[in-house]
């Protein structure tokens, strides 16, 4: 589908890009996630053989809005030995780079028809900056703050527990993540996010998860078990491990901030799974080349949502592990595995210079940000 | 064979082995329905149940409960069926037979102590058999019986600040002090209702109340 | 008639004004319960941790007690049955068949074939339903959130059988001194039969789910270890005990109810960890089974209740026709029989390890002292013992290992 560049004076369709694009992130997130929920709550049930929320709305649909309502109009409750500053900017945290982190995430591509007459191909995305894949890694990391200033000024031994076990686990596994993350940016030869699912065009053949094999698919795995305890996810939910600490670093909060923290959990779902979709799984582009005629962000969605359902098939099947198991794999297993993985596909990649450096195709998609900028000039 | 070898095979081999270490242990054998109390020297009980742990021919390994018994009939302030004292603590002993030593007879025998009223203590048996911990504090809890040597005795199931023990016959049954409209209290239960004694929130213990007789 | 003076009742810590702040340099003393999500009920924990590791462990309970032991001493000895039930309110069956067995011993009457079949019957679903609670609770407590929800699954098949028996799912009451309260309803031995041959898969299912799973494993294996010797001191019973190797089950070591004609295994582990104790009772829900099938394959026809009309009541279609009848009606559920003077305790397997009702009766109609032996309170005294050392984690697995019920513990 090709839109014609409409321009009403100095501002284009084009130009306006990244700002439909940060509406389209922030709104797809915040509008997601009700549903999204919902669906971990009817695939949960399916595969847990009861029936589910089904009381709201058709099957339940509107259960979470309700839910949502509830929480929005309940008490604020402010324990009274809370750290109160703190105790309000941690849900911020926990939300806002998880949101940020969308940013650099490309999720489709749009062609417009240019006043010269051209077609060019823009990916649809807020910030196109060549380090994407770093400012991803910077804002998920980011967010672990979120966790930890919360149980640290909960003033409630349980939150402090929850929030020292969330730093151990996300400096574990950020490391194996990070690997993980740079194996990809050597397979796809670009730290831009753009560039690397460009790189896997053309059929699912061309996806990192297969290149290298099998070290593209064991990296995937790797990345796929460290996105789950980044997020804090079960079987990872140690922060939080109901049976446990109660509640983890949330037992103490109430109302939207509770909403926060659990928005911001999803939204982090969101956005590594994203990150993985893009890393990974060939981003927008169609597992075939006979399906290119889908648009690019349904099948980012397809994506998107079958690696959300990995995370709800996960939390159906497997039980929490141990702290120091925790730490195990993810320092003696997963961190030594992406490290050989790593040094292998480099020294692939140096075997083979020669093709490395025509690896990086000359895009055919446009830099926006950049034509922008030009435009200016 | 005289009388007494004939004799012999029907007393049990736990009254014999006590009487010959502690002649005069022993107060009364009770046999009823293939169970076998004995009632010893609360004095002497601890050294009663290491022999019965300890010897190889007794081996009773498992220490299956204590409980305590109130024999008082409120009435008339006498214990019933003509018992000397007003408590008995029953320990329940039992020989687990394990395969793997071949040791143990799957014997089950139950040791009595009377505790009278005046001195309510009994030697804890917390040395010879650990597990005897909750339920020694249950029965200081619901009877008032003192282990002397227990190492955190406590109450275990009332609150801390109760007042009472609440497993005597003598403890007042009655209504909750439940406030009514007219500023009368609940209904009684019985005859022997006195106003609750034990109010066990925090800084409403029955004394501040001014309800103990 | 006095009340025990204060001497004895020491106030409180906090009005002591001792604070329960750390207890060590370094340390920390973290409440667990009474209400957390995994202590069972309202068990609640005072642990001292370093880092996540237990120091020490100081089990306090009570905050259930409703004085259920001295609730009997004031029922007749056939009302006081249904206050058992209220016990192990998971395995009402069998604290129901344990007092009946006792108060049964002090009148010195046996129940008939069909009523001992009955009650094989009965106690053992009750067995399987309890493991269920157990096995669903412990998978929550680790993180394993789909088997709690297939186990409770099974065990509604399990209560409505109960129910259709009895008409009361948790509570039934059922067996009653003398006897049951009454016969099989019709078609109720075949619906067994169906749910019976059901389960073995649905015990597949679970061990799929859990058994192989290496974090569930890694969970449980070398985790709250205690010894045979151990068990035996601190009295600790039933499959805790069995998973430390040591095949003692009551219902071979002293039969009730006909339980040596029936063959079944007992599953020992070995080292005496929360996944031996787990493995033992996976294997006993089968054996359980076994039992069942036996029992359903062999049950004889006749009375359920011993002839005696001074213990069970008249059947009601009797009522109508015979004087005595009545009479004995009347008599027993007003004033209820008479055990001769004297103490019985039997000892019955439960879930949960030996359970028993010490009973002392003065010849009248009302039991003098009626207590049980509660298996969990005994098995709980191993806790902290198994945890020191451990994380916090581990407690709730270990908990769930030994799996306690509260409104036994408490009473």
């Amino acid at each position: 589908m090709i839109i014609p560049n409409y321009r009403l004076g100095p501002i284009d369709l084009v130009t306006l890009l990244p700002y439909i694009a940060m509406l389209c992130i922030i709104g797809f997130i915040l509008a997601i996630v009700p549903l999204l929920i919902w669906i971990e709550r009817v695939v949960i049930s399916l595969m847990q053989d009861r029936i589910g929320p089904n009381r709201v709305g058709p099957r339940g649909l509107l259960q979470t809005i309700a839910d949502g309502i509830k929480l929005f109009f309940k008490e604020d409750i402010q324990p009274r030995a809370v750290d109160v500053r703190i105790y309000y900017l941690a849900p911020v945290l926990a939300m806002i780079p998880a949101l940020t982190a969308g940013a650099t995430l490309p999720f489709s591509t749009v062609r417009f028809r240019m006043e010269d007459g051209s077609v060019q191909t823009f990916p649809m995305v807020v910030g196109n900056v060549n380090i994407g894949i770093l400012f991803i890694l910077a804002m998920a990391s980011l967010q672990v703050y979120g966790i930890i200033l919360a149980g640290w000024s909960s003033n409630n031994k349980y939150s402090l527990l929850g929030g020292l076990r969330a730093s151990a686990q996300v400096i574990s596994y950020e490391l194996a993540m990070s690997l993980a993350i740079l194996s990809a940016v050597l397979m796809s030869g670009s730290l831009n996010l753009v560039h690397v699912v460009e790189a896997q065009m053309n059929g699912f053949w061309n996806w990192n998860l297969f290149a290298y094999p099998p070290l593209g698919f064991i990296i995937t795995v790797i990345y796929l078990i460290s996105m789950v305890a980044e997020t804090n996810r079960a079987p990872f939910d140690l922060p939080e491990a109901e049976s446990e600490l109660i509640a983890g670093f949330h037992t103490e909060y109430s109302s939207m901030k509770f909403a926060m923290f659990f928005m911001g959990e999803y939204a982090s779902m969101l956005v590594v799974s994203g990150v993985a979709v893009s890393l990974w799984f060939g981003g927008w582009t169609s597992p075939l080349p006979l399906l290119d005629f889908i648009p690019g962000f349904i099948w980012f969605l397809v994506k998107l949502f079958a690696l959300f359902f990995v995370y709800v098939w996960l939390r159906a099947s497997l039980p929490r592990l141990r702290y120091d198991a925790l730490m195990n794999l993810g320092w003696k297993r997963m961190l030594p595995t992406a490290l050989v993985i790593l040094f292998l596909i480099a020294c692939w990649n140096t075997l083979r210079t020669p093709q490395a450096q025509d690896a990086n195709p000359v895009s055919e998609i446009t830099m926006a940000p950049a034509r922008a900028a030009e435009g200016e000039r | 064979m005289t009388e007494t070898d004939v004799q012999a095979p029907a007393e049990r081999i736990e009254i014999t082995k006590i009487r010959e270490q502690f002649p005069d242990a022993i107060l009364e054998v009770n046999e009823f329905r293939g169970d076998t109390r004995i009632t010893v020297r609360r004095e002497q009980i601890v050294e009663i149940l290491t022999l019965l742990r300890d010897d190889p021919d007794l081996h009773f390994n498992f220490f299956s409960e204590c409980l305590g018994v109130d024999y008082l009939n409120v009435d008339d302030e006498s214990y019933i069926l003509g018992k000397p004292h007003r408590f008995e603590v029953v320990y329940n002993l039992y020989s687990l037979h394990d395969p793997r030593t071949g040791k143990g007879r799957n014997q089950r025998i139950f040791i009595k102590v009377g505790v009278p009223e005046e001195d309510p203590v009994v030697p804890s048996v917390t040395e010879v058999y650990p597990g005897a911990n909750f339920p020694e504090r249950e029965i200081y809890d619901m009877f008032g019986i003192r282990f002397s040597g227990h190492p955190d005795l406590r109450r275990i199931l009332m609150a801390d600040d109760w007042v009472g023990h609440p497993q005597r016959k003598d403890y007042p049954l009655g209504g909750e002090r439940v406030q009514f409209p007219d500023g009368k209290y609940g209904p009684a239960v019985g005859d022997r209702m006195v106003q609750h004694p034990g109010e066990s929130f925090f800084g409403k213990t029955a004394s501040e109340i001014g309800d103990i007789d | 008639m006095t009340l025990e003076s204060r001497e004895l009742n020491p106030p409180s810590l906090l009005a002591q004004g001792v604070s329960l702040d750390p207890i060590n340099e370094g340390t920390m003393v973290i409440n667990m319960g009474p209400q957390h999500p995994s202590t069972h009920g309202v068990l609640r924990l005072v642990l001292e941790l370093e880092g996540e590791t237990i120091v020490s462990c100081t089990p306090h309970m009570g905050y259930v007690h409703t004085g259920i032991e001295k609730e009997g001493e004031y029922q007749t000895y056939m009302k006081a049955v249904t206050i058992t039930d209220r016990m192990d309110y998971l395995s009402a069956h069998i604290n129901n068949l344990a007092y009946s067995l006792s108060v049964e011993k002090l009148l010195g009457v046996e129940v008939p074939p069909r009523g001992q079949y009955l009650r094989v019957i009965l106690s053992e679903i009750q067995r399987i339903a309890s493991h269920m609670v157990w096995l669903g609770t412990h998978a929550l407590d680790i993180g394993a959130m789909t088997v709690f929800f297939f186990a409770f699954r099974e065990r509604e098949k399990l209560l409505d059988l109960t129910e259709m028996m009895s008409g009361v799912r948790m509570m039934p009451s059922w067996i009653v001194p003398g006897g049951l309260r009454g016969d099989a309803p019709e078609g109720w031995l075949e619906r067994c039969k169906k749910v019976m041959d059901e389960l073995p898969y649905r015990f597949d299912e679970y061990e799929t789910l859990i058994d192989q799973n290496p974090i569930w494993r890694e969970r449980t294996q070398g985790i709250g270890i205690i010894s045979a010797e151990d068990c035996y001191a601190l009295g600790v019973s039933g499959p805790t005990l069995r998973g430390c190797g040591v095949p003692h089950d009551i219902r071979r070591a002293a039969p009730y109810c006909g339980f040596d004609q029936f063959e079944f295994g007992i599953p020992i582990g070995d080292y005496g960890d929360v996944y031996d104790r787990y493995r033992v009772r996976m294997a006993e829900m089968r054996q359980s089974r076994e039992i069942i099938k036996q029992a359903l394959e062999r049950i004889p026809d006749g009375p359920i209740n011993v002839s005696d009309r001074k213990v069970v009541p008249p059947p009601r279609y009797e009522l109508d026709s015979s004087m005595e009848a009545v009479i004995h009606h009347f008599k027993l559920w007003t004033e209820g029989f008479h055990p001769p003077v004297g103490e019985a305790y039997v000892p019955v397997e439960s879930p949960k390890g030996e359970i028993g009702f010490y009973i002392v009766s003065d010849g009248s109609n009302y039991p003098w002292r009626m207590h049980e032996r509660p298996p969990s309170f005994m098995n709980l005294q191993a806790l902290a013992k198994m945890c020191e050392g451990r994380l916090i984690a581990d407690v709730v697995a270990i908990i769930g290992s030994i799996d306690i019920v509260l409104g036994e513990i408490d009473r």
